[in-house]
């Protein structure tokens, strides 16, 4: 291999890392609240909103249901209000932030959902606010379910920023369409999907060990 | 302590309103243990929750150490739950906490240092036999082990009331009396009101003071337990009292008893005692008064609020006519009395 090949590779890799890193986090900070606020507002739960939920709930399905690669030339005003540009890696990360955050939101809801009741009535009963119930019974207790689900979307953002790189995002995915479709260049396409194999073995990987570090059911 | 007034509670279904709780007055009073029994689907849940208000009543009062909570804020409601403990049948505790931390957890919410939360706790860790388990998590422990950490946590914010939510149902029977004792010596210590709703006569057998009786959601019969057990008046009341005394014959007997009397057949009798019988000596005056062989195949006596409440199945040999006197008697001293086969005179000795 030239050193040119792993100099672009090296810096492809660390221009996904960096794109998946940065939105994993924006589509954290906006989609774990949004995923609690669905839960607390859902019918029968400890702050009942109806209308809120149905508002909610109809705006991460309908981000939901939107494909990445449209989502990504649909925002393209967004980003450029944004980031100044519509080309290259801070770029990528507006509509990658986005398409997670609804995702986030769900993955959120759904822990929450497998949380025990009788957990939220004993803490009710004890005299718990709703943000003491949030904060020391409902996140605690759904920690494992929030990081299998964070795993599965940092994971899906690989995948996504693959895509990005496809219409001027770079990383990985950009550097396999130039050199490895575009110039015929297999071994390069080869090295992209090795790494990015990688990649996503590791996060599995470290998720599931957080998932067992915070997990204290019967094992 | 506890005072329920004229409590209602209503929800309405497509298939039209169902009345959960039915006008329901009640009064706990101080260092009292009350149990209120009743089937499945009776409303007992729906009762005990509200009296700290998870469940809101549709209409009617609740006072409990004096305060009206139904007349509170959501706020001064939240401070009123502080002083009213309450535990569960599947113990509810937060698998994400050790013991330690699931007992500290009522006085965290208070807002209450590290400092003061050791030193509030660890009596109670004491009491309830958890020193040694405080770094456990609840999946590491056993239903009993789970249920004494569920009664610390319901204690650390000294609380002058104990709820208990069907407790022991999901504990083995041994189990469920080391808890009901763990209750009943909590109760002396701390001098707790405790208001416990269950399923099970041996419950209240074992522990309480007084008893009502919940049926399609009314108090239909409430009694200090002894009298309770002695003079029974509604028909349910006898039936669950009945139910605490079903004994059965060891299998090996059971399978030899007859349906009908044949030839060479001598009559089993099922006698319980629950009026003030248990204390005449019945067993000596048939065999005396009416020259009766008697065989007792099973006995037991036991005492409730130092009541004797008895249970025995004899096998009875003599004549024809005097065992009719016998049941006669029998019968007119108040014993209840039922036959309930015949063995054949091989399987069973008078001699």
């Amino acid at each position: 291999m030239s050193q040119t090949t792993l100099f672009l590779l090296l810096n492809a890799s660390l221009a996904t890392i960096y794109m998946v890193f940065i939105s994993s986090i924006l589509a954290t900070i906006v989609g774990l609240p949004l995923g609690i606020l669905l839960y607390i507002t859902r019918k029968g739960n400890i702050l009942e909103q109806k209308s809120i939920y149905q508002i909610l709930a109809a705006i991460v399905n309908v981000g939901r249901s939107i494909p990445f690669i449209i989502l990504m030339i649909a925002v393209i005003p967004f980003t450029r209000l944004i980031v100044g540009t519509s080309i290259g890696m801070n770029a990528a990360i507006v509509p990658l932030s986005l398409a997670a955050m609804p995702f986030i939101a769900r993955v959120v809801e759904n822990a929450l959902l497998e949380v025990n009741r009788g957990l939220i009535e004993a803490a009710t009963a004890m005299g718990a606010t709703s943000w003491q119930i949030i904060i020391k019974v409902l996140i605690p207790e759904s920690l494992p379910g929030i990081i299998n689900g964070l795993t599965l979307t940092v994971i899906s953002l690989i995948g996504f920023s693959a895509m990005a790189g496809a219409v001027g995002g770079g990383g990985l995915g950009d550097l396999a369409i130039r050199y490895g479709y575009h110039r015929f260049d297999v071994s390069m396409m080869l090295m992209t999907i090795i790494i990015m194999v990688v990649f996503v073995q590791l996060i599995q990987w470290i998720g599931d060990r957080m998932v067992h570090k915070f997990s204290h059911h019967k094992r | 302590m506890i005072i329920l007034n004229e409590i209602y509670k209503k929800y309405s279904t497509p298939s039209g309103e169902i009345t959960a709780l039915n006008n329901i007055n009640l009064r706990v009073s101080p260092g009292e243990i009350f149990g209120i029994i009743g089937k499945s689907g009776a409303g007992k849940s729906t009762l005990i929750r509200c009296v700290n208000l998870l469940e809101k009543p549709t209409s009617g009062q609740v006072i409990v150490a004096g305060e009206e909570l139904t007349s509170l804020s959501p706020s001064e409601l939240r401070n009123a739950r502080r002083k009213i403990g309450m535990i569960f049948q599947h113990f509810n505790l937060l698998t994400s906490r050790t013991v330690y931390d699931n007992i500290a957890l009522p006085l965290e919410l208070c807002g209450y240092s590290r400092q003061q939360i050791k030193e509030n706790i660890m009596p109670l860790l004491d009491l309830t036999g958890l020193m040694d388990k405080i770094n456990h998590f609840p999946a590491q422990l056993s239903g009993g082990q789970k249920q004494r950490v569920a009664i610390a946590r319901a204690l650390a914010s000294q609380p002058k009331v104990l709820l208990s939510d069907e407790a022991t149902s999901a504990l083995d029977p041994e189990t469920t009396h080391k808890i009901l004792d763990l209750l009943k010596n909590i109760r002396d210590t701390l001098k707790l009101t405790i208001l416990l709703i269950t399923h099970e006569m041996s419950v209240i057998k074992a522990c309480c003071d007084r008893v009502a009786i919940l049926q399609h959601g009314e108090l239909i019969e409430e009694n200090e337990v002894g009298e309770f057990f002695a003079h029974p008046k509604t028909p349910i009341a006898k039936k669950f009292i009945a139910s605490s005394l079903t004994h059965t014959l060891p299998d090996a007997i059971r399978s030899k008893v007859l349906a009908f009397e044949q030839p060479d057949t001598h009559p089993v009798w099922r006698l319980r005692f629950i009026e003030k019988t248990a204390t005449q000596p019945i067993v000596s005056q048939l065999i005396n008064q009416f020259n009766l062989r008697i065989n007792i195949l099973q006995a037991n006596v036991d005492y409730i609020k130092n009541h004797p409440l008895g249970i025995m199945i004899i096998a009875v040999a003599g004549d024809t006519s005097k065992i009719q006197a016998g049941m006669l008697y029998l019968q007119n001293l108040g014993v209840q009395l039922e036959v309930i086969g015949y063995v054949p005179n091989n399987i069973i000795s008078f001699a």
